[in-house]
């Protein structure tokens, strides 16, 4: 390949082809645009005149620099000319392309992609086969040499993993590595056991050349607690200059959302591989934090999940059943509840139910036995690591626990009694505390000089006592004594919980002990045995960019395997649920390190930046054809084709190949405007310029024309009698009719009707949710009480049901409808049955006093039910003769006139709400007046 | 022109062709010209003085040289004088007509136009249909058609109509005018004046008025050309190549419009009437321009 600078050409002998151009220049020059012949009548005014200047018998040089330009273009885009040309690499033979693909790949994966497309573009010039590994998702056999081409096609699907190579998986796969190929090896730059013996093992089968950029790469350990603090530690490599990062704690906030609750910077020191940070955080906002990022990294070891470590914990408070009134600075619980409710959960109630809730911690504050089933859960639950907290008191002191032998809910025996110091009736000043043992778990805490202990329990001495003491007083007395039990363990503070023996809980110390006991309840990372036996859940996953995302479905991972803590792919990082807890999986361990990869020196490592090769053919003849096109353009503008009698076809050709080549696709995009089906239009019209009443139409024709001859009556009546004077009624097709234009729908059921459609359902839940109103109208007088009893009413049931319909009640007799515009008790139709649901009232509204009504002023009911087959007694023609006969003689023209009636208080009701309802406040409102 | 009819030939298969072409095209061209008159009303198209004639003029007193039967008594015995009943003078007039036949008149700018032959020939029968209808007397110049009157005349005048000339443009013949008759010559006046002008002077010389109608395609008078282009006249006879044939618009509409003053000129000199209609436009304006014309007198 010829190469240009950075441009290259397949074939640049085609290039003398532009030494043509000036000949071609001549050429053009010298031929004229053809000219037109026309048949003019008017030539022979013509005759005579002469061209002012004779120009456009040469081409003008514009039109001869675009074809120059034009022909140009086609000379240079058959050279073919390539952007970037990529030397070659001398080699033969199939060519195998590793990728480490960890973590530590994903922050320059699309790189590493660019790269090995161009390594492969390469391979396919020089007609290599190929192949792609990457060490994280090994295929299970020997790589299968491809074409480079078809090899290339699949590496957008390459992805790294979160995790790093597996040892052994890595030892099978390169034995079954056979025949001769050269090796390149995008690695990630760090060091691991299993490189030397694959690069052995590839050496064997031909040259190994490494990819490798040498850039910083950070991990973050697990934050772990020191002092109350949350440490934060990031290893690097490779050790460099002093570098800033910083480490966001990510949690959700009180409202739910994920956000970024708190950042600390962390700094790493020239020539420092660890940095550490703390960062002190409010137990609130440390308890939402489920992980730590570096941030601006892209890969699974700048993230650091938490788990339970970090967790808010529940704390059970038990007290003596004491049942007296006794101030509440003296109740035994009550120092405890202000120094542990900021940082815990919690818990109040009797043994059984806090057992269930199963807690972190129970306090027992001055409670001396346990009745026997519920000694026995305790103890269940203390093995099961449980921290059982105790303190002692009178009612300890007095009882015989743990006197004789020791009891399994006590750290130690107790003497007898216990004692007291500097009281009224002793010798010797208060006691105050003695420095802790490093042992101790209160190990560092300042000993708050005020703190004195008068009086305390005692414990017996006993071989184990010495290493069951946790703090002690100055004379050498236990104060609180720790003992193991199962999983659990059992804490006794040989003082009481209030201040009546000590000062310990007036003190900043007593909320630092409590805080360590607390804190230091479960181990942090379990082992193996903790595990043993148990399957995890993974609830989220990180992917190598360190993106958590929920999974659920992925297989269960026993204890066993999620104590190794090692990442592969049956255990990605990600945090893990088990039966009460949740165990995070990091990528980075607490003790783990990083550092660069050393390749022996005969291994040539190349960086990893790579440009891909554009070629510009097809833009070149893209171009020429595009000048080519402006040149017919031009030519027939020049020769006056675009002007003259065909000059609108002319013009609208060379426009539409403009806009084809200056906007492609624009056209087809560009969607007819939406007409209005002018029927639908006019239905709107019609239904909207007035009130119109609308039926459903059911199908049943007589029902039908009943329904629409009930509402012509209907609406006559509201014309006659009230301000509302809607339109002719109009029968409303479910499927193809606007719903929304309609204040009122009448729907008498049939049982042969169709169920409607899903859209006509969603349509009606609309309607109805935007304030519309149904009346159902079974018309079969409701015989069988509400319900299934009628075919009608089985119909209706089916028809509502995918209905989005309030609960419903029988009309109550204050109900809004009786009184919207006449004084109503029974609503009847052709049938006179009572029973009319409507939307049940909310719960609890009184009847207000000296009311008839209850205060229920929201809400028009969205559907009245009934069966009394109202159409029929509305119904009139079109002169207003009555068409069914109701009843007999005048009590039946009565009920007709209710019935009437008890439409115009329907369609009220749904015009107008609840006005009428509010007029309960009306004696108020004229009290208010001052009448 | 895509209904040109072939040339006279005396074959009897050209004969017959053409005689189908005739029937082809007469009761169209008779229809559309009908069609053309009956938007003219023709009212009273008397000549508006008392004379010969059968209708109602006016009522005059009576002079002594009248007869006594012409005393009209029943107008007489309503006062003290007697009166003459006049009639309106009703001399048939004729009316001759020319059309330009030549080859030049069948250009037709765009298919939705109708060539200027066509639009000259129905605007010709149009108002031959018209004056027939008044009772005048029409024909064609030379001795082809002698004026007459009636719808015989009319037939014979559209098959006369339907020729083509060989010639590029055609020049009037002043042949067979009567004295102190009426004229319409039609044509494009695109070729040569001088006949024009020659037959005008004779027209003129014999007491003969009329109108000029010069029918013009749209784009000849817009000239809407560019670039490199070879004009042809309708036989190819003439030939003009210009090279930037937007140069020449402005020349050519100049030399049109001198044209159009000479032939006004030559108009007001021998009491004639000038008009220039174009193929565009609507034939009714032209027609009732024409029967205007025609009806004024000096």
């Amino acid at each position: 390949m010829w190469a240009i600078g950075p441009l290259g050409f397949a074939a640049p002998a085609l290039l003398a082809g532009l030494v043509a151009l000036p000949v071609l220049w001549f050429l053009l020059r010298a031929v004229p645009p053809a000219p037109i012949r026309r048949r003019f009548p008017g030539v022979a005014l013509l005759l005579g005149l002469t061209d002012d200047e004779a120009q456009s018998d040469r081409t003008p040089w514009w039109l001869l620099l675009l074809r120059m330009v034009a022909v140009a273009a086609v000379i240079i885009g058959f050279a073919g000319p390539v952007l970037n040309p990529v030397s070659e690499r001398e080699g033969d033979g199939p060519l195998l392309i590793v990728a480490d693909g960890t973590w530590a790949d994903a922050r320059d994966w699309s790189a590493r992609q660019d790269r090995m497309r161009s390594l492969l573009a390469e391979a396919s010039r020089m007609g290599r086969p190929a192949a792609v590994v990457t060490l994280t998702d090994l295929p299970a056999e020997a790589p299968e040499f491809q074409a480079a081409d078809a090899v290339a096609a699949r590496v957008a699907n390459l992805q790294p993993a979160a995790w790093e190579p597996d040892v052994a998986a890595l030892e099978d796969w390169a034995a079954t590595l056979d025949g001769s190929f050269d090796t390149f090896w995008l690695s990630d730059g760090l060091e691991r056991d299993s490189r030397e013996t694959l690069l052995a093992a590839l050496e064997e089968h031909g040259t190994v050349s490494v990819f490798q950029t040498p850039r910083q790469t950070f991990g973050l350990r697990p934050a772990r607690f020191e002092d109350g603090n949350v440490v934060i530690s990031a290893v690097r490599t490779p050790v460099g200059a002093e570098a800033e990062t910083t480490v966001a704690a990510i949690g959700r906030d009180p409202a739910g959302v994920e956000r970024q609750l708190a950042t600390v910077p962390l700094t790493f020191a020239a020539g420092e591989a660890l940095a550490e940070s703390e960062l002190s955080l409010p137990p609130e906002l440390r308890n939402r934090v489920t992980r730590f990022e570096i941030s601006g990294q892209r890969s699974a070891a700048a993230v650091t999940l938490t788990d339970d470590a970090l967790r808010r914990r529940e704390v059970a408070l038990i007290s003596s059943r004491d049942e007296s009134e006794e101030l509440q600075l003296l109740s035994p619980t009550h120092y405890l509840e202000q120094a542990l409710a900021p940082t815990a959960d919690l818990i109040e109630g009797t043994m059984e139910d806090i057992l269930l809730a199963n807690p972190d911690v129970i306090v027992l504050a001055d409670v001396a036995a346990l009745a026997g089933t519920e000694a026995e859960s305790v103890l269940e639950w203390v093995q099961a690591g449980g921290l059982l907290l105790r303190f002692a008191g009178p009612r300890l002191a007095a009882s015989d626990i743990s006197r004789a032998t020791e009891d399994p809910l006590m750290p130690v025996r107790l003497r007898e009694g216990g004692r007291s110091v500097g009281g009224t009736m002793s010798w010797g000043e208060p006691r105050s505390l003695a420095a802790f043992d490093a042992a101790s778990p209160f190990f560092g805490l300042d000993i708050a000089e005020d703190v004195t202990v008068a009086a305390q329990v005692v414990a017996q001495p006993d071989p184990t006592l010495a290493e069951r003491v946790i703090a002690q007083l100055s004379d050498g007395t236990p104060l609180v004594t720790r003992k193991t039990e199962g999983e659990g363990q059992v804490v006794l503070f040989h003082v009481t919980a209030n201040a009546e023996w000590s000062t310990l809980p007036l003190s900043v110390l007593f909320v630092q002990m409590l805080e360590r006991l607390a804190v230091s309840t479960r181990p942090m990372t379990p082992t193996a045995e903790d595990l043993a036996g148990t399957t995890w859940l993974p609830e989220d996953v990180l992917d190598a960019y360190g993106q958590l995302a929920p999974v659920d479905t992925l297989p269960g991972v026993s204890g066993e395997r999620l104590a190794e803590m090692r990442t592969a792919v049956d255990l990605p990082p990600g945090l893990y649920a088990g039966s009460d807890r949740r165990v995070a999986v990091n990528v980075i361990g607490p003790e783990a390190t990083l550092s660069p990869a050393v390749w022996p020196a005969r291994i040539i490592i190349e960086g990893l930046e790579s440009r891909l090769e554009t070629p510009l053919k097809g833009w070149l003849l893209g171009a020429a054809l595009l000048l080519l096109m402006l040149d017919i353009i031009a030519s027939l503008a020049l020769s006056g084709r675009l002007r003259g009698p065909r000059a609108d076809v002319a013009a609208a050709l060379g426009l539409g190949l403009l806009l084809a080549f200056a906007q492609p696709g624009q056209a087809q995009e560009a969607a007819p405007d939406t007409v209005p089906d002018p029927e639908a239009e006019a239905f709107a019209l019609e239904a909207t310029s007035d009130v119109v009443l609308a039926h459903i139409l059911t199908g049943d024709t007589r029902v039908d024309e009943i329904a629409a001859a009930g509402l012509y009556g209907l609406s006559d009546v509201l014309f006659r009698r009230t301000s509302i004077e809607p339109a002719a009624p109009v029968g409303v097709d479910l499927e193809a009719d606007e719903l929304a234009f309609f204040p009122f729908l009448y729907w008498p059921i049939t049982a042969s009707q169709p169920i409607p459609s899903r859209e006509a359902y969603a349509k009606l839940n609309r309607y109805l949710r935007s304030g519309g109103m149904i009346l159902f109208d079974t018309r079969d007088a409701d015989v069988a009480g509400f319900g299934s009893g009628s075919p009608e009413g089985r119909m209706l049931q089916a028809i509502a049901r995918p209905l989005d319909i309030p609960p419903l009640e029988p009309m109550p007799g204050d109900h809004i409808l009786t009184r919207t515009f006449y004084l109503l008790q029974e609503f009847p139709g052709r049938h006179a049955s009572p029973d009319i649901w409507v939307e049940a009232a909310p719960p609890g509204e009184e009847l207000a006093e000296g009311m008839p009504f209850r205060n229920l002023n929201d809400g028009v009911t969205p559907v009245v039910v009934g069966g009394n087959d109202w159409a029929a007694a509305w119904a009139t023609d079109e002169r207003g003769n009555r068409m069914l006969p109701i009843g007999r003689g005048m009590a039946g023209e009565q009920q007709r006139e209710i019935a009437f009636r008890f439409g115009v208080n329907l369609v009220m009701h749904v015009l107008t709400g609840n006005y009428k309802s509010d007029q309960v406040h009306v004696p108020e409102l004229l009290n208010r007046l001052g009448q | 022109m895509s209904e040109a009819a072939p040339h006279p030939s005396q074959t009897p298969a050209d004969l017959r062709a053409k005689a189908g072409i005739l029937a082809g095209t007469l009761p169209p061209l008779l229809a559309g010209a009908e069609h053309l008159a009956a938007t003219v009303l023709v009212g009273d198209h008397g000549r508006r003085r008392a004379g010969l004639g059968d209708t109602f003029w006016q009522y005059r007193p009576a002079t002594q040289t009248d007869e006594a039967r012409s005393i009209d008594w029943r107008r007489s015995g309503r006062a003290d004088a007697q009166f003459v009943q006049d009639r309106e003078w009703q001399i048939a007039q004729s009316v001759i007509l020319w059309i330009d036949q030549a080859r030049a008149m069948g250009f037709s700018s765009d298919k939705n136009l109708p060539s200027k032959a066509l639009r000259a020939r129905l605007l010709a029968l149009a108002t031959a249909i018209l004056l027939v209808r008044a009772g005048e007397r029409v024909g064609l110049t030379g001795a082809s058609l002698p004026p007459r009157r009636g719808s015989q005349q009319l037939l014979r005048m559209a098959e006369l109509l339907s020729h083509d000339d060989a010639a590029d443009y055609g020049s009037p013949d002043a042949e067979g005018m009567l004295p102190h008759s009426r004229a319409l010559f039609i044509s494009d006046f695109l070729g040569d004046l001088a006949p024009v002008e020659a037959a005008l002077t004779r027209a003129a010389d014999r007491g003969v008025h009329g109108a000029l109608v010069q029918v013009l395609d749209p784009q000849e008078e817009a000239f809407p050309f560019d670039g490199r282009t070879v004009f042809e006249s309708m036989t190819g006879g003439l030939r003009h190549e210009t090279l930037k044939a937007g140069d020449l618009r402005t020349r050519y509409l100049d030399r049109l419009a001198a044209r159009k003053d000479k032939l006004a000129q030559l108009a007001r000199l021998t009491g004639w009437q000038f008009h220039t209609h174009h193929t565009g436009d609507s034939a009714t304006s032209a027609l009732l321009w024409i029967y205007g014309a025609l009806e004024r007198r000096r």
